[in-house]
């Protein structure tokens, strides 16, 4: 982009592709902040005008919302710690040069081809199921009462389900990460005489360190906005218990057909996640600085 | 102190013999170069030393321990890498006190060995930098003070100077050697570069398909070449070979004449051979000419800078009858 001509074509020609990005955005942005503040519902189509801050009283008021909150922090941050840690692991056993790695990198990286609704219900149905789940028959080999994982520990089951979706792709970020590592660097370290987890600690993990901020980062976005997972096992019970953020909107704008009340909620969704995504930011963004 | 003793080490990758069976026998405080053509197995060689790489058979010992089975931090030696393999995210001061921290050595011993070792090498006001706001001879000096600060019995140096450009690498070049008349410590040192084993070793060892070919002072390896390959590898430009009946004459199965060893004249005379210039390189010193010589093909001549030389220029040519190598059918001198 040297000079002005050039300059000139190429915004000419980027033009397209950010007009449609932003009609994309700006107008369902825009119309759902209108929609906020609108009585809007289907059972009552009579009832419209201007509604003030009422959507938002109702939905903040809703007595699960300070639970959503909550558990949508708690699944992220769950997801997150089970992802970035399993995935570290998994990508340093990968990068041995051990027997059967093909078919183990097949078998770590498949899940992230299931589609989350299909997976929620493999899980729901063929593992935690405390009738015919297979840890179920598990628990009864060893003579224990079978858990019923939805029951006792709905928020639980569920990171543990979106965790497995979401790690694949840790491990594979992380790995193409370990595999950028110079065998040169690794082989100095030894020279330096530090051991395994010496090396680990001090050249591995730093050389991972932009890595992990792009998974953290990447997958915090898909994170708060889990809801397949959530709604083919626990409907986001029992009572409020698996309840995230985005249950909320759901429950007014679809189960209630109030679409005044849905956008709130979808608006408030969307502040929080630009909350949590401004912290996290700062918390980690400067690895992302070369 | 730093004596290192090779005795029939054999090292395979799978079914490739890299080195089929070496003996070397390196004194303490020696500098010793290893060359050879890429592919001879020196850096292999290097990095059994280090212990980067188990021996298939045979025995290292370093000052007399049997070190075949030790891991690379307990055998005392230090690496400098091609590559320098710094550690990119730690500062100049970390990344030459990492040994240190790594051998839980004490602040105070940790910050007066990285000056020291700055100071030695210049590098006390790049301390906070990092490795990648370095030029590529700094970056050497990083590496190399990581290396002394650990003050190992044995320097190992793996073609550290490939990634320099041509007059950083006479200067480096330099500093090494001034650094082991400091140190006065063992250093090995591989290169593929003749001038660099020429220049900076006690001793040379010439490697070739994993064999050694000779292992001899620089002046022996030039003067007294064991074989034809030693013959053709060390010097530069590289010596003339000949062979037919012109070697027959001098009762061998090939003859071979540095460069530097013809008389040039542009007169015929006695007993000399006819050719005509092809190429002439003048360096100004000096002036190497490509003579195809009638019968015997394409010969280097080393000649004084002062005379110029055209293209199809004829010249004769007289190689000095006390420095003409001979070797037999199996390349080994007579």
């Amino acid at each position: 982009m040297a000079t002005a001509q050039t300059r000139t074509l190429s915004r000419i020609m980027m033009a397209p592709a950010v007009i449609v990005l932003l009609i994309w955005m700006i107008v369902p942005l825009v119309m759902t902040l209108w929609f906020s503040f609108q009585n809007y519902s289907l059972i009552n189509p009579m009832m419209t005008g201007f509604a003030g801050w009422a959507n938002y009283i109702y939905v903040i008021g809703d007595p699960s919302f300070t639970q959503s909150l909550v558990n949508t922090l708690i699944s992220v941050g769950g997801v997150l710690a089970i992802t970035v840690i399993g995935g570290t692991l998994l990508a340093l056993l990968l990068d041995q040069p051990i027997w059967g790695r093909g078919i183990l990198r097949i078998s770590v990286i498949s899940p992230f081809f299931v589609m989350p609704p299909v997976a929620a219900l493999i899980w729901k149905n063929g593992f935690m199921h405390p009738g015919y789940g297979m840890l179920g028959h598990l628990w009864k080999a060893f003579g224990l009462q079978p858990v019923d994982w939805f029951n006792q520990y709905p928020l639980f089951s569920v990171i543990v389900i979106v965790a497995r979706q979401w790690l694949p792709f840790a491990t594979l970020i992380l790995l193409t990460a370990l595999q950028s590592l110079s065998e040169e660097q690794r082989e100095a370290a030894e020279m330096d005489g530090a051991n395994a987890l010496n090396r680990f600690y001090y050249i591995i993990l730093p050389h991972m360190a932009r890595a992990i901020t792009i998974v953290i980062l990447i997958q915090t976005i898909f994170l708060l906005g889990i809801f397949a997972e959530i709604r083919v096992t626990t409907g986001g019970g029992p009572g409020y218990a698996s309840t995230n953020i985005t249950f909320p909107v759901f429950r007014t704008g679809i189960l209630s057909n109030d679409i005044g009340a849905g956008s709130a909620g979808g608006v408030v969704a969307v502040i929080i996640a630009n909350v949590v995504a401004f912290f996290l930011m700062r918390a980690v963004g400067k690895n992302l600085d070369a | 102190m730093g004596s290192i003793s090779l005795s029939h080490v054999n090292k395979s990758f799978g079914d490739v013999r890299v080195i089929p069976d070496i003996s070397l026998d390196i004194n303490d405080g020696e500098f010793v170069v290893f060359v050879g053509p890429s592919g001879c197995g020196k850096s292999t060689l290097l990095r059994l030393i280090a212990g980067l790489e188990d021996t298939t058979s045979g025995t290292i010992l370093l000052d007399g321990q049997d070190m075949t089975k030790a891991p690379p931090a307990r055998r005392g030696s230090a690496m400098v890498f091609q590559s320098y393999a710094l550690y990119p995210h730690m500062t100049v001061r970390d990344n030459i006190a990492f040994p240190l921290k790594m051998a839980k050595a004490s602040k105070e011993v940790i910050d007066q060995k990285v000056e020291y070792a700055a100071r030695t090498l210049n590098l006390s006001s790049y301390l906070d930098r990092r490795p990648c706001a370095l030029s590529g001879g700094q970056r050497q000096r990083v590496a190399i003070g990581r290396a002394i600060v650990r003050e190992p019995k044995a320097f190992l140096f793996d073609e550290p100077l490939s990634n320099l450009d041509a007059a950083l690498r006479v200067n480096m070049r330099l500093e090494i050697t001034e650094l082991h008349q400091q140190l006065k410590t063992t250093m090995i040192y591989v290169t593929h570069d003749q001038v660099e084993a020429m220049t900076m070793a006690d001793r040379i060892v010439v490697l070739n398909a994993g064999n050694v070919e000779q292992f001899g002072s620089p002046l022996d390896l030039y003067k007294k070449p064991a074989n034809r390959f030693v013959a053709g590898f060390i010097g530069s430009p590289k010596m003339n070979f000949v062979d037919g009946p012109e070697a027959a004459k001098h009762n061998a199965h090939a003859i071979g004449v540095r460069p530097e060893h013809f008389k040039l004249s542009r007169e015929n005379v006695a007993g000399t051979w006819k050719g005509k210039v092809g190429v002439a390189e003048q360096l100004g010193s000096d002036t190497f000419l490509h003579v195809h010589v009638e019968g015997l093909g394409l010969m280097t001549i080393r000649t004084d800078g002062d005379q110029t030389f055209n293209h199809g220029d004829d010249v004769y040519l007289t190689p000095d009858a006390a420095r003409i190598y001979k070797f037999d059918t199996a390349g080994k001198a007579i």
